[in-house]
C-alpha cells in the first residue's frame, strides 16, 4: 500500500513566553532585554516545552488515522505542522497528494457578505478551485437547508444556519488527503452525525483522513487505527479498541478498584468499615472498560465489628458531568434483625443496556438504617469508576446511530410497532 | 433525534466523488520541513495560490463599502475635500509656489497618489492581525495577504482619478504626448514602497502591537516631505536631494509630469527614490519570510 504521509521524528518546540502573553509591546521587549544585561534571568527564556517530541508514523493510501491524547498532549500541534501552518522545529513529514484540512467551521466567513459570498470566500480558502465551487454550489446550497437565505448577509442567520452553511462547504471539500481537527465538538447532535457520516463517506471512497478528537465513539466507528499521543509523543500507535481503552484508563483519575491494607485505616466505624471496591465482570474480573450490553459488578467488600442493626451496601452511580443516574442498595434480608460480624462481600449487578456510554463513577458505602433515615458509617466518593463503551455493532439502544446521544442512562427499550392506517 | 430527521440526513448526505484515478506521479508531493535559515520567494507556489490572492482582494473590495450610504463615492469624497483644504490653506492663505501648472491640478495629482499610499500601507499592515482566523487555522503563502491590501485600494484610486481628469479640463493642464505611458509605472513604486513597508510592518505587529500607533504619525508628516501641496522644483536643490531619499517624492513629481505635463523630474533624485522604494521592498520581504514560520505561534 502506498504511503500517503511519512511523519518523521517531528518535533516542535514552543517558548511559555509565546504562547502566553499572545503579543507583547515594545516596553515588554525592552524590560526584557534591560533584565538580561543586568544579568538578571529573564523568567520566560527558561520556560520551553516539546509539544511535539519525535513524533513518527506513517498513514497508507486510503487508511483512516485516529489521533487521541489529553488536552495538551499535542494532537492540534501535530495537525498544524501537517497542514504547514506552522513549521516544526526539527524531523520532517512528506505528504503525497492534495491536501485539505479543516480546523475549523467557517474559516474566513465574513459576516457581512451574503451566503453565496461566503460560500466561495470559503471554498477557495479552503484550497477549492472557482470552477470546483461553480459546479458544486447548488449541491451546497441544498445540503445546507439556507436555501431562500443565500443571499442575505451571514450576520442575520441564525447560528444554526451559519453553522450549517459553514459545515456544508466544508462537506464538499475532496481532497485526497484530509486533515481533520475536533470539528464534531461543535454543533448540536444533527450536525455531529452529519459530520460523522460524511467522514464515514469520504474513507470510503480510498482518500485519507487523520482525524483528531475526543469522541471515542466516533474514533471507534470511523478509524482503522489510532495513535495515542502524550506529552508531545506517541505512546502507543494501533488498533482503535486497544489504543482507545488504553487511553480511557489512563484518563481516569479513581481506578476501577480500590482497598485498604488493615481495618483501621479503612473508612468506617465501631459498627462496619468498607474495606474494598472493585468493578468487575460477570466472571468476577476486575474490568476499566466495560461493554455496554454487558451487565457490571460493583463488588463491595466490608467488615461488620459488632452486632448492631443490619448492615448493607449503597453505591450511588453518576455520570462525567457528576449528574446522579442512580442510588441503589442491598434490600436482600441477610440478617433478620441484627448484623453478626465477620467479613463480607456483597456485589450489585448494573444490568445491561442501562448505562450511557461515556466514564462513571461510583460512590460506594455501607449504610444502616436509621428510623427513617440513611446511616452512613463506611463510605467513599468516586471510589471506582469505568468507562462503558459502545462497540458499535448495531445491537444495542443506539441502533446504527453513530452521533452523541444524551442522557445519564441509555436502556434498550422493548418496541412495539403496529401499523394503525 | 427523531427517526425522520435521521431518515432526512440519510437522504441529503452528500455522496463524494469516487477519487480521481490519478497515475501516482500526478499525486503532488511535498516536504514538510523546519522554517529554512535563508527566506526566499516561491514563485511557483505564489501561482498555484493566485486564485486565493483573487478571493481576497474580491472579498475587501466588497466588504469595504457593505453598509455605507454613499459607497464608492467616499473614494471621491476623501481625496476631493482633502485637496480643497490643501488648495485654500497652502495655495490662497500661504500662497505655495506651484511651478507652471495649476494649483489645484497640482494638489490633486499628489493627493490622490498619497491617498492611495496611505491606504496601501495602513492596510498592508495590519492585514495580518485583521485575517488572524485565516492566519492560525488555514495555509497559504503568507505573502499574499499584504499583496491583497495593496491592491485593494487600486481602485479607489482608479475612481478617484475622474476628479483629477475634471481639474485638467478645468485649467486646461493635459499631458503631454507619451510620457503618460510612464504614469502606471509611478504608481507601481508607490505600490511596491508600500508592500515593502508592510511586509515589515505587519511582521512586526504580530508581535508588538505598537505599529498601529506609528502608521498616522507617519501619514501625517509623509505629505509634508513628498510635496504633495507644493511643486518640488520649486525647493532649493539641495533640499530637493534630502526629499529625494522619499519614494514618494519621486512617485508625485513623475506622476505630475507624466499626467498634468509639468516640469520632467531630476532624473537622478527620481532614481534615488526609486532605488530607496525598492530597497523597502526587499528588506520588507525578507524580513517577512524570515518571521512567517512563526506567525501563526506569536499571532
Amino acid at each position: 500500500m502506498p504511503v500517503a504521509i511519512e511523519a518523521q521524528e517531528l518535533s516542535k518546540l514552543y517558548r511559555l513566553g509565546q504562547m502566553q502573553a499572545a503579543y507583547g509591546t515594545l516596553r515588554d521587549s525592552t524590560s526584557r532585554l534591560a533584565a538580561r544585561l543586568a544579568g538578571r534571568a529573564d523568567p520566560d527564556e527558561k520556560q520551553e516545552i516539546w509539544a511535539l517530541r519525535d513524533v513518527s508514523f506513517n498513514v497508507d493510501e486510503g487508511e483512516v488515522l485516529g489521533i487521541v491524547g489529553r488536552n495538551g498532549a499535542g494532537k492540534s500541534t501535530l495537525l498544524k505542522v501537517l497542514t504547514r501552518i506552522t513549521t516544526p522545529t526539527k524531523g520532517r513529514a512528506i505528504i503525497r497528494g492534495r491536501v485539505g484540512s479543516l480546523l475549523e467551521v467557517g474559516t474566513g466567513f465574513n459576516p457581512e457578505l451574503t451566503g453565496r459570498e461566503n460560500i466561495f470566500l470559503n471554498g477557495s480558502i479552503l484550497g477549492m478551485k472557482r470552477r470546483e465551487i461553480q459546479g458544486r454550489f447548488n449541491e451546497i446550497v441544498d445540503f445546507s437547508g439556507v436555501g431562500k437565505f443565500i443571499d442575505t448577509p451571514v450576520k442575520r442567520y441564525s447560528s444554526g444556519m451559519y453553522v450549517r452553511l459553514a459545515f456544508s462547504v466544508a462537506a464538499h471539500l475532496e481532497p485526497d488527503i484530509l486533515l481533520v481537527d475536533e470539528v464534531l465538538a461543535v454543533g448540536d447532535a444533527e450536525f455531529q452525525q452529519r459530520s460523522l457520516g460524511r467522514m464515514e463517506a469520504l474513507s470510503g471512497t480510498g482518500r485519507t483522513v487523520l482525524f483528531v478528537s475526543h469522541n471515542m465513539q466516533a474514533i471507534n466507528q470511523l478509524c482503522d487505527r489510532v495513535i495515542l499521543l502524550d506529552g508531545g509523543k506517541v505512546v502507543e500507535d494501533g488498533d482503535p479498541s486497544a489504543v482507545v481503552t488504553h487511553y480511557l484508563h489512563s484518563a481516569l483519575s479513581s481506578g476501577s478498584q480500590i482497598s485498604w491494607p488493615d481495618d483501621a485505616s479503612a473508612p468506617g466505624d465501631d459498627l462496619a468499615r468498607l474495606l474494598s471496591a472493585r468493578v468487575v465482570n460477570e466472571d468476577g474480573e476486575a474490568l476499566e472498560t466495560a461493554d455496554v450490553r454487558r451487565p457490571i459488578g460493583i463488588e463491595i467488600g466490608f467488615r461488620v465489628l459488632r452486632e448492631g442493626p443490619p448492615v448493607f451496601a449503597k453505591i450511588k452511580v453518576s455520570d462525567n458531568q457528576g449528574a446522579i443516574a442512580f442510588n441503589a442498595m442491598d434490600v436482600s434480608a441477610h440478617w433478620n434483625d441484627h448484623s453478626v460480624p465477620g467479613r463480607y462481600v456483597a456485589t450489585g449487578w448494573i444490568p445491561g443496556n442501562l448505562l450511557n456510554e461515556g466514564r462513571v463513577s461510583v460512590e460506594a458505602g455501607v449504610w444502616t438504617l436509621h428510623g427513617a433515615k440513611l446511616l452512613p458509617h463506611g463510605h467513599r466518593y468516586d471510589a471506582v469508576s469505568f468507562y462503558v463503551y459502545d462497540p458499535g455493532d448495531g445491537d444495542s439502544a443506539r441502533g446504527r446511530f453513530v452521533g452523541q446521544l444524551r442522557g445519564v442512562v441509555r436502556p434498550l427499550l422493548d418496541w412495539s410497532v403496529e401499523r394503525v392506517d | 433525534m427523531t427517526q425522520i430527521e435521521e431518515e432526512r440526513l440519510q437522504r441529503t448526505a452528500p455522496v463524494p466523488r469516487p477519487l480521481e484515478s490519478r497515475p501516482r506521479g500526478d499525486r503532488p508531493t511535498f516536504v514538510i520541513r523546519p522554517a529554512p535559515r535563508w527566506p526566499h520567494l516561491d514563485i511557483r507556489e505564489l501561482w498555484h495560490y493566485r486564485e486565493v490572492l483573487g478571493t481576497i482582494v474580491w472579498r475587501d473590495i466588497k466588504v469595504r463599502y457593505k453598509q455605507t450610504f454613499l459607497g464608492v463615492v467616499w473614494a471621491i469624497l476623501v481625496p476631493a475635500f482633502t485637496a480643497t483644504v490643501y488648495v485654500v490653506v497652502f495655495g490662497k492663505f500661504a500662497k505655495f509656489p506651484s511651478g507652471n501648472v495649476a494649483y489645484p491640478s497640482l494638489v490633486v495629482a499628489g493627493v490622490i497618489p498619497m491617498q492611495y499610499f496611505a491606504s496601501a500601507l495602513s492596510q498592508s499592515s495590519m492585514c495580518l492581525v485583521a485575517n488572524l482566523p485565516l492566519v492560525t487555522k488555514v495555509y497559504f503563502p503568507r505573502v499574499l495577504l499584504p499583496l491583497a491590501a495593496v491592491l485593494v485600494p487600486v481602485v479607489d484610486f482608479l475612481v478617484g482619478l475622474p476628479v483629477l481628469i475634471t481639474l485638467m479640463g478645468l485649467y486646461g493642464t493635459w499631458p503631454k504626448g507619451v510620457q503618460l505611458v510612464s504614469a502606471p509605472a509611478f504608481l507601481a513604486l508607490a505600490l511596491v514602497t508600500a508592500l515593502g513597508i508592510g511586509f515589515f510592518l505587519s511582521s512586526v505587529n504580530v508581535r508588538y502591537r505598537d505599529v498601529p500607533y506609528i502608521i498616522p504619525v507617519f501619514l501625517q508628516v509623509l505629505p509634508l516631505v513628498s510635496g504633495v501641496m507644493y511643486a518640488v522644483e520649486e525647493v532649493p536643490t539641495k533640499w530637493q536631494w534630502i526629499l529625494a531619499v522619499n519614494p514618494m517624492t519621486t512617485v508625485i513629481s513623475g506622476w505630475r509630469w507624466a499626467v498634468l505635463g509639468a516640469p520632467e523630474p531630476i532624473w537622478p533624485q527620481a532614481g534615488l527614490g526609486a532605488a530607496v522604494g525598492i530597497a523597502l521592498f526587499l528588506i520588507g520581504l525578507t524580513v517577512f519570510r524570515a518571521s512567517e514560520p512563526r506567525f501563526a505561534d506569536t499571532i
